[in-house]
């Protein structure tokens, strides 16, 4: 769909960086490459700890060892029986992620689009509301969210709607900040030009800004995503069925039984973190910018 | 700030579809409601995620809800009294404070120096950058257990290792639980808080390093400055916005933090290691309207350590000049 002259535009926006030539390192260099890596390894080494915790053999979960006698790559397999909901709590944390996602893509474009390209009675106002949604947090405000959906009786019907919403409205404001910054640096005589060939408004959205925005559209769905399958208060205040619990919900629930199954709750953390690392890696150098691009305003 | 929400979003693609009506010109008062087409699906997302709960929270903070959730009249101001009046929120109050000083001062100051160091080009510095978002890009909740986990007395691998290199000498009989002990398990849930602030805060800082242009450092080199010197009149001054943001963001977040304290501890034993994050949250399972009431209690709380801060830091600016 997208014109050709598009997808040879975007390549240019990430400079392709040009190395310095090859010298043997300093020592300089040495020393700070082995801190840095040493770092890296304090860093990662919990969420190692969670890997080698959740192939224990339940007879060594207690073993005064690093690494246990024997693994029991059977727990990453027979954690996804019915008794754990493993399983079910998976497909619940994608439908809410996955909701939200495309709710905030499809609420944030318009709102970025229009500001970034309009100067109108009430921009100000509009962008300092949505400023005010990034200052506030579900945490400050999880009891009037639970007065509210109580009274809309979604909590009875199903609370996947209510996580989905609550999850896109909170992520918005990056969304928009993050939009807003993209289609800012697209000129508006590219969109002129496509009206000019032949194309409405909404056309030369689609055909031309869309692509070329869309290293901030992917960045703002992967963070949206990431952040509603990561979110815990509201789902666990919204949540009161087991059929019902997200992944963050199930893990909490593992928790208060009276012999916790460490080796399957960390299996199950295992498999909802290796997918969010990878995703986070890519957005990553773009992400400071939708956190903090409201607050430099 | 008065906002207006729409009653509805209002049908927006057909408009702009139907071509024969694009270009006849809109009549006036549909232009001056265009812009409301385009921002009204946000605005009704912001007026239900966030507006409703707000006025739903303050309408909760004077009603009178038993445990059951049956609202039995107005309370007045009895929940803000009853809430103030109990007997834990001293030491809570105290705790906050402290929590949320610790966990911002220390992840400023550890930040500053991890983005410091990535700041340097090393071989492989790309995967170290990768490594080292692993807390954020996690769930705080999943971060927390696994510190839960690790400190296990007896079979938990810190104190495995801090057993092994002599640091605890207790072992196998009467080995601390830390979590079991107010003060040693807040210290230890500060680390944690630390540890899941700190890739957010050095991404921040470092942002803002790799935007102080290198002809500056050029400059001050051909002027004869030191190194010492050119990092004090360039680097310091320059990164304060980015340093100011990241703790303002910091504050919030971290007086927000509820998923380390609940999954660590849960706040006890009783209320000594609650912050009034945490109690605010153990509240709404009996009495709704103090739930409430101590939100509004914290949202005040927070503006107050947020305009602190920033009165602090715009002072500093301007004994610098």
């Amino acid at each position: 769909m997208a014109a050709t002259t598009v997808t040879a535009v975007a390549p240019a926006a990430t400079s392709v960086r040009t190395r310095p030539p090859r010298r043997p390192p300093s020592w300089k260099t040495a020393v700070v490459a082995l801190v840095a890596y040493v770092i890296a390894v304090i860093f990662l080494l919990p969420y190692l700890e969670m890997l080698v915790t959740s192939v224990r053999p339940t007879k060594e979960l207690y073993g005064q060892d690093y690494l246990p006698q024997h693994f029991a790559w059977s727990n990453l397999t027979n954690m996804w029986g019915s008794a754990y909901g493993i399983l079910d709590s998976v497909r619940v944390s994608l439908e809410i992620a996955g909701g939200a996602t495309a709710l905030v893509l499809l609420v944030a474009l318009p709102a970025a689009y229009y500001t970034s390209r309009h100067r109108f009675r009430g921009r100000g106002a509009f962008l300092l509301l949505v400023l005010a949604t990034q200052m506030l947090q579900p945490t400050a405000l999880i009891v009037g969210i639970y007065k509210e959906f109580l009274s809309f009786g979604l909590l009875n019907i199903n609370p996947v709607w209510s996580l989905m919403l609550v999850n896109a409205g909170f992520n918005l404001a990056f969304a928009i900040w993050i939009l807003n910054a993209y289609i800012g640096s697209i000129p508006a005589e590219l969109e002129e030009a496509a009206m000019v060939d032949g194309h409405g408004r909404l056309g030369a959205l689609f055909h031309v800004t869309v692509p070329l925005a869309m290293p901030g559209i992917v960045t703002a769905l992967i963070f949206t995503f990431i952040a509603a399958w990561n979110e815990f208060i509201s789902a666990l205040t919204l949540t009161t069925n087991g059929s019902d619990y997200p992944l963050t919900v199930r893990l909490d629930s593992f928790i208060g039984q009276y012999t916790v199954d460490w080796q399957h709750l960390f299996g199950a953390s295992v498999v909802a973190t290796i997918p969010v690392f990878i995703l986070f890696a890519l957005i990553e150098g773009r992400v400071v910018g939708g956190l903090t691009a409201g607050s430099i305003k | 700030m008065a906002v207006d929400i729409p009653q509805q979003p209002g049908p927006r693609t057909r408009a702009g579809l139907s071509a024969p009506r694009a270009r006849q010109r809109p009549p006036g008062w549909l232009r001056r409601l265009q812009p409301l087409l385009w921002l009204g699906p946000a605005i009704a997302l912001i007026a239900v995620v966030v507006i409703w709960p707000i006025v739903a929270m303050i309408q909760t903070s004077f009603q009178n809800i038993t445990p059951l959730g049956i609202n039995i009249g107005s309370a007045g101001w009895s929940n803000f009294s009853t809430v103030l009046q109990n007997l834990n929120l001293p030491g809570i109050l105290v705790r906050t404070v402290i929590w949320v000083a610790a966990v911002v001062a220390i992840t400023m100051l550890a930040s500053f120096g991890l983005a410091q160091l990535f700041n340097q080009r090393f071989p492989g510095r790309r995967y170290v950058r990768w490594a080292i978002i692993a807390p954020w890009a996690a769930s705080v909740m999943m971060t927390a257990l696994i510190f839960r986990w690790m400190l296990q007395p007896d079979s938990g691998v810190i104190y495995l290792f801090l057993h092994q290199i002599g640091v605890i000498s207790q072992f196998n009989t009467n080995t601390p639980d830390w979590l079991g002990n107010p003060d040693a398990a807040m210290a230890c849930m500060i680390a944690v808080a630390v540890f899941v602030s700190l890739p957010f805060t050095t991404y921040v800082l470092l942002a803002g390093l790799q935007s102080i242009p290198g002809d500056l450092y050029e400059a001050a080199r051909v002027d004869g400055a030191s190194p010492w010197r050119a990092y004090r009149a360039i680097t310091l001054p320059l990164l304060r916005p980015a340093f100011a943001v990241a703790t303002v963001i910091n504050l919030m977040n971290v007086f927000n933090s509820f998923p380390i304290i609940w999954e660590m501890t849960r706040g006890g034993p009783g209320y000594e290691t609650a912050t009034t994050t945490v109690f605010m949250y153990d509240l709404k399972g009996t009495f709704v309207g103090q739930a409430a009431a101590m939100s509004i209690i914290n949202f005040a709380l927070v503006l107050i350590i947020i305009v602190v801060f920033l009165r602090v830091n715009g002072w500093n600016k301007q004994e610098a000049r």
